[in-house]
Parts: structure tokens; sequence; C-alpha cells
């Protein structure tokens, strides 16, 4: 049976139609863009429309905003290194626990050499505290850095009116918006973010290409010091071909955004819905209300993720887990743990994420799929009895040592 | 996806004696919510012979620890409650052709619920002496836990002695920043309770007190030098390794690799090691060398 791939979060299949715009400029058009002759020439011509597609995407109001990377993780590092160098005076940074590890660790890094991190906490539904955000605005701050979209649970965070507060006080504003450019409206010339971080293969670009929009006026510092290309913002040679598929996904993005947010997102209710219906001691994790339209958390008490994983595999149905054994850590994910989520159910939540490749035929056969998964688990898991959970787990078993 | 070996698929889409034994008379309770591993083993122990007729485990966990359950209970039954205690958490990892570096301490959950539930038995007080870090040699699965530990109780200062000690570091070398992160933050504490002087860390170096010491005779040597390897060997055979003396020629120190270190990617390591104190022991430069380089020497 066709393989049915609910792991979009992760990354995603590269669109046929982006594939055959970028395949010329691996033969024919190899070019290097800064070359004088015809053969860089059309490279250079193509990059600029792939700039400018990408300028639409996102609401930019000038090309030149849009910087090539190598993908969400160079761009968000370049961003919060950028607002530091170039404000030696500010040595503050203000974050979430919820973050992606492309800013949590780089923090974490920087905490370590000497720079002030605070760490916004989140509620149970993962929603941020603007109070606590507002207390925190001083002119010690050099950055505020906060995804658009959570990658484990959709929870989206209020970046624009963040992005308010922080310009008002003269603090520069990045936002990690890997999971949200292509699923939500962005139209950055009316905000006032100053950076943004994108990546090419969550969008069905490839892996290895992504953005950082950088505002006209924005102080910047590179993180890399070479050629003229960028602007001599990110030199080395383009990655024309990635950036040529970028192009095109991002303008495939446009004709596709009501989709996401109609039919992708009664796909993923339908799953949500229907599992939930069928399988008892299981929620949905997240802020139900404000969420990405493909994104679904669901916490399975009393089993583990990978086990659900691994059985789903088998069936060929490729989802993804919050537990600590899928990433080799011993610790269940920092999203759920931030959320207060009990372990008991955080090793178990697994998370579904649609595409517009996906059909009701596939989210049906899902459904049927994880009830005798869950059930099978349990019977062997040492906090179910028969009938449910054991009463006060906590006091049958209780396993020796920490 | 992790990289199981088919054994282990194989025990954790089909796992053997899964679900709870009612006529139990040993049960073993281990692991932590905390680290996403919890299991409860079930023996049924013949009260005449001590041997276990029956076993079963009920496990909360990813596919390894369920394999590793599920191949305890095979492991164990049949076997009397003293030899069931010889099991080691090799012997389940063996038993299932390996495990992933991350996931050893499946393995240690198994036996450590076996001990859990052979105490119990026998109504004694079971402790673990378990701790568990974040994963820093992936090579060779050891633990910040381990090494901080070991760190602590011998003084070490420099990554080779961590290296040395551990093993942690000796394969692919990709963790010895976190490896050296782990020291500054102990070394820095002994630093500042006094117990050491403060020096950078890198710089700190071991100078062999032995150099001073009197020449010895060659009979003496050579017993000199069987008498460090001897100590050396219980550290090697605790890894299911060995090693014997084939010859001296010289500065050459010849020797033979056994068991688990033939061919062990730290086979170098374990050779520097074992050098570094015949250097400090004899107080003169000697190379260790396999003997398989002995051929070739003559």
């Amino acid at each position: 049976m066709k393989p049915i791939y609910l792991d979009n979060n992760a990354t995603t299949p590269c669109d046929p139609a982006v594939v055959a715009a970028m395949l010329p400029f691996f033969t024919e058009q190899f070019g290097n863009a800064s070359s004088i002759h015809s053969f860089g020439n059309q490279v250079g011509v193509a990059i600029k429309k792939a700039r400018a597609q990408i300028q639409a995407l996102l609401g930019a109001e000038h090309d030149s905003e849009i910087i090539f990377t190598s993908g969400g993780t160079e761009s968000d590092n370049t961003a919060i290194l950028s607002a530091l160098k170039a404000q030696p005076d500010r040595n503050q940074i203000i974050t979430t626990v919820v973050e992606h590890p492309a800013v949590l660790a780089f923090c974490d890094r920087l905490e370590k050499e000497g720079y002030v991190v605070h760490k916004l906490r989140v509620d149970g539904r993962g929603r941020l505290d603007m109070d606590e955000y507002r207390a925190l605005l001083t002119d010690r701050v050099a950055i505020v850095s906060v995804m658009w979209a959570n990658n484990e649970t959709g929870t989206i965070f209020p970046v624009e009116e963040m992005a308010e507060y922080a310009h008002a006080r003269g603090i520069q504003f990045h936002t990690d918006a890997v999971q949200a450019v292509g699923k939500l409206p962005i139209d950055l010339k009316r905000t006032k973010i100053d950076m943004l971080s994108l990546s090419g293969h969550k969008l069905h670009a490839p892996k290895g290409i992504g953005v950082l929009y950088l505002r006209r006026g924005t102080r910047f510092r590179a993180l890399l010091h070479g050629g003229q290309q960028e602007r001599s913002r990110r030199p080395g040679t383009e990655n024309a071909p990635g950036i040529i598929a970028l192009g095109k996904a991002a303008e495939l993005a446009m004709q596709h955004m009501e989709t996401e947010n109609t039919d992708v997102r009664f796909l993923r209710d339908k799953l949500e819905k229907g599992i939930l219906a069928r399988v008892r001691r299981a929620f949905p994790n997240g802020d139900l209300h404000c969420r990405l339209p493909n994104t679904s958390n669901i916490a399975f008490e009393f089993v583990e993720g990978e086990g659900i994983l691994l059985l789903l595999n088998k069936l060929g149905i490729a989802a993804s887990s919050g537990s600590a054994c899928t990433s080799g850590s011993l610790e269940p994910s920092h999203v759920m743990r931030a959320m207060g989520i009990p372990y008991t159910a955080a090793h178990g939540s697994i998370r579904f994420s649609l595409s517009r490749y996906n059909t009701l035929d596939e989210i049906e056969r899902v459904i049927e799929a994880v009830p005798p998964i869950i059930a099978q688990l349990r019977k062997i898991s040492p906090y179910w009895s028969e009938s449910g959970p054991v009463e006060d787990p906590n006091k049958l078993f209780q396993p020796a040592y920490a | 996806m992790w990289d199981y070996t088919e054994k282990v698929k194989e025990h954790f889409f089909n796992p053997r004696n899964a679900g709870p034994l009612e006529q139990a008379n040993a049960v073993g309770d281990v692991g932590s919510i905390q680290c996403g591993d919890a299991l409860r083993l079930m023996l049924d122990v013949d009260p005449e012979t001590e041997i276990i007729r029956d076993a079963r485990f009920q496990t909360f966990g990813c596919g390894s620890a369920i394999a590793s359950s599920s191949a305890l209970t095979e492991i164990v039954k049949g076997k009397t409650l003293d030899e069931a205690l010889k099991v080691s958490n090799q012997d389940i990892a063996a038993f299932l052709d390996g495990l992933p570096p991350e996931k050893m301490h499946c393995s240690v959950m198994g036996r450590e619920a076996l001990q859990a539930a052979i105490a119990n038995y026998r109504g004694e007080a079971w402790k673990d002496d378990h701790e568990e870090g974040e994963l820093i040699c992936k090579c060779y699965a050891i633990d910040s836990a381990l090494i901080e530990r070991v760190v602590r109780e011998n003084g070490l200062t420099t990554l080779e002695q961590v290296t040395h000690f551990t093993k942690a570091g000796g394969a692919c070398a990709s963790c010895h920043e976190k490896i050296e992160d782990v020291l500054i933050s102990i070394v820095a504490a002994r630093c500042e309770a006094g117990a050491i002087e403060a020096a950078p860390v890198a710089t700190a170096v071991v100078t062999p007190a032995a150099v001073e010491k009197p020449r010895m005779t060659n009979l003496q040597r050579m017993r000199k030098i069987e008498e460090v390897i001897e100590s050396v060997r219980p550290m090697l055979q605790n890894d299911h390794g060995d090693i014997e003396v084939v010859d001296i020629v010289g500065k050459n120190i010849y020797v033979n690799l056994k068991g688990a270190c033939m061919g062990c990617a730290l086979e170098a390591a374990t050779l520097g090691a074992i050098q570094q104190k015949l250097f400090e022991e004899l107080g003169e430069y000697v190379r260790l060398l396999p003997a398989s380089q002995l051929e070739m020497a003559r």
C-alpha cells in the first residue's frame, strides 16, 4: 500500500514543478551569477526572479531585503549574532523556552560567553504571557527572537504584536518563521518585524536553501565574510538551483495558501477528532484556537512514542514524536515539558503534520490504524490494566531509581 | 530512525512473555518515567530449587526497551536465581545482536529489573547505584554522569585522561568539546574549593615522578612490566577483553590483546593508556606494540 506521509513539519517532498524549475541550473545554465559572460548572466536573471517571488510571499517592501542562506539554522544564528555585534552596548536576548534548537542551543552558547538570555515561559496550552514579555523590554536588550509558529504543536505566537512593543523600545525583532511561511498569510511591510528566517525544505523546495529577511535600515553584521554576493551580507557563490527552486516553491505556496487553510485544515481536524473519538486517555496539545492549519499533536497517555511510531511505520504511516527515545536524549521534548504536560503523556505525544498532498482516504486509513496500536502498547504497559490506567499509578507502580 | 538489528525489531513487534504474571513471587519495578522508560519484571520462582519457572514483563518504553525486556525474560527462564544474577546488560544486548549506543541503557534497565526482582524474592532491599546523564560519547555510549564521577574520583584534568579512564572520546573524537565542558565545570568547582590550584585545563600535565628512580636490573624491569600489565587486566576483563605480554625487545614491549579488545576501535587508546602507565612505573620511555608487529621487527 502507498505510504502515508504525515511528517511535513520535519520536511516536505519537493513539488515536481519545483524540481523541473531547478534542473536546468545544474547543466545548461551552470554559470556563476557574478560572471560577465552569457553563461552567468542568465543565472543572474533567474535569481532576480526568484528573489521577487519570495519578496511577494513575504510581503517585503524591497527585493534587496531577501538574503539567501543555507537554511533556517543559518538564518537564525546570523540574525541573533548580528544584533549583538551591531549593538555592542546591548548584551541581552529575549526568546522563549519553546524555540527550535537553532535558536535555543545558540542562545545557550551565547549565555556561556557572557550574554544574558531571557526565556519567556509558556502556559499549559503553549501561550506566552505578554506582561512578562513587556517587562523585559529594556535598553540593554539587543534582540527579541520568537518563533512565528511552533514546530511541535503548531501554536502561533503573536509576533506582529510583539514586534510593535520591541520596536517602540528600539529593540530589533527576529522571528523564526520556518513553520509559518506558506501556511499563514504574511505581509512584512505592514509589520515591525526586522528579521525573519525561512527554510526551503519546509515548503516543498529542496534542503540546503533558506532565506533571512532583513528589513532595510536594520543594523546588520554578516556572519560570513568573502565576496560581494547578497550585497556582501552573505558571501559565497549562490546556490542557484536551490534559489530558483525556492522561488518556484514560494510562487506555488502563494497559490495554495487558501488550500492550506481550507482543505488541509479540514483533513487535520477530521484526523484529530477521529482519533480522539476512538482512543480514550488521549488529548490534543497546544493552543487549539490559534495554531497552524496542518498540525495536530496528540498525547496518548501511558504509552511511549517511539513504539507508536515503529508500529505506524510498519503500516507505512510516517509521523513523529516528542518522546525522549526518538531524539536520543533522556528528556522528552522541551516543548511538552515547558507546557507542563505530565511525563506519562509527554513521552506518548505524536505529531501529525499534513500537507496539501494528503488525501481524505489517507486520513481515514490513519484514523483506523491508530487505535489498535495504542491498545497493543497499553496492553504491555505497567501503567495500564485491563480496564484502563492502573488506579493511582504512583502507588501501584513505583519504579526504583530516579 | 535507529539502526535496530532484525532481532530487536523481531522482539519489539512480537514481544515474548508480555503481560502480567498472576502467580509471580518475585517482582522488580525499575526505570523512571522522566527518562521515558519503566519496566516491571515478574518471576515465578520454584521455592525448592530457586529455578525461574516463568518470567513475564510489562514495559513503558521505546522499541529497544520492549525488545530488551522480552529478551531478558527469554534469557532468565529456566535459570536458578544465582545463575540469573550473573546476567549482565551486555548479555541482554548480545542476545539482541547489539543495541545502538544511545539505547544501551535499555539493557541496563533490564539487568536492574532482574536484580530488583531477585532482591524482592529474597526479602532484601535493592538500591541501584545507577545514574544517567546526557550521552556524550556516542561511539562508546558514555554519558556525562559516568565522566563526572570518574573525573571527580580520580582528580582528572585533561581530555586525554578522560579517554584513558573511560574510553569516552577515543574513537571519532567529535565529542571532545563536550568532554572539555564537563572537565571545565568540575575542575573549576575544585579550584574554587581550593582542592587544586587553578591551572588551564589544557596545559595540566602529569609529570612522572618515577623519572628519578634508580635503574632496574633486567629481571626487575621484566617483573615490573608484568606487574603493570597484571594491574590493568581486571579493567580490560570488565569489558570482556584481556592482554598478555609476548616479548620485550629493548624499548619495545609486544603484547597480545584478546577477547573484545581484538579489533576494538579503541585499541590504540587502550595501548596508549597502558604505555603511559608503564612509562611512569619504569621511569623510562617504552613503546607498547601489538605482537603482530613482532614478526615485522624480526
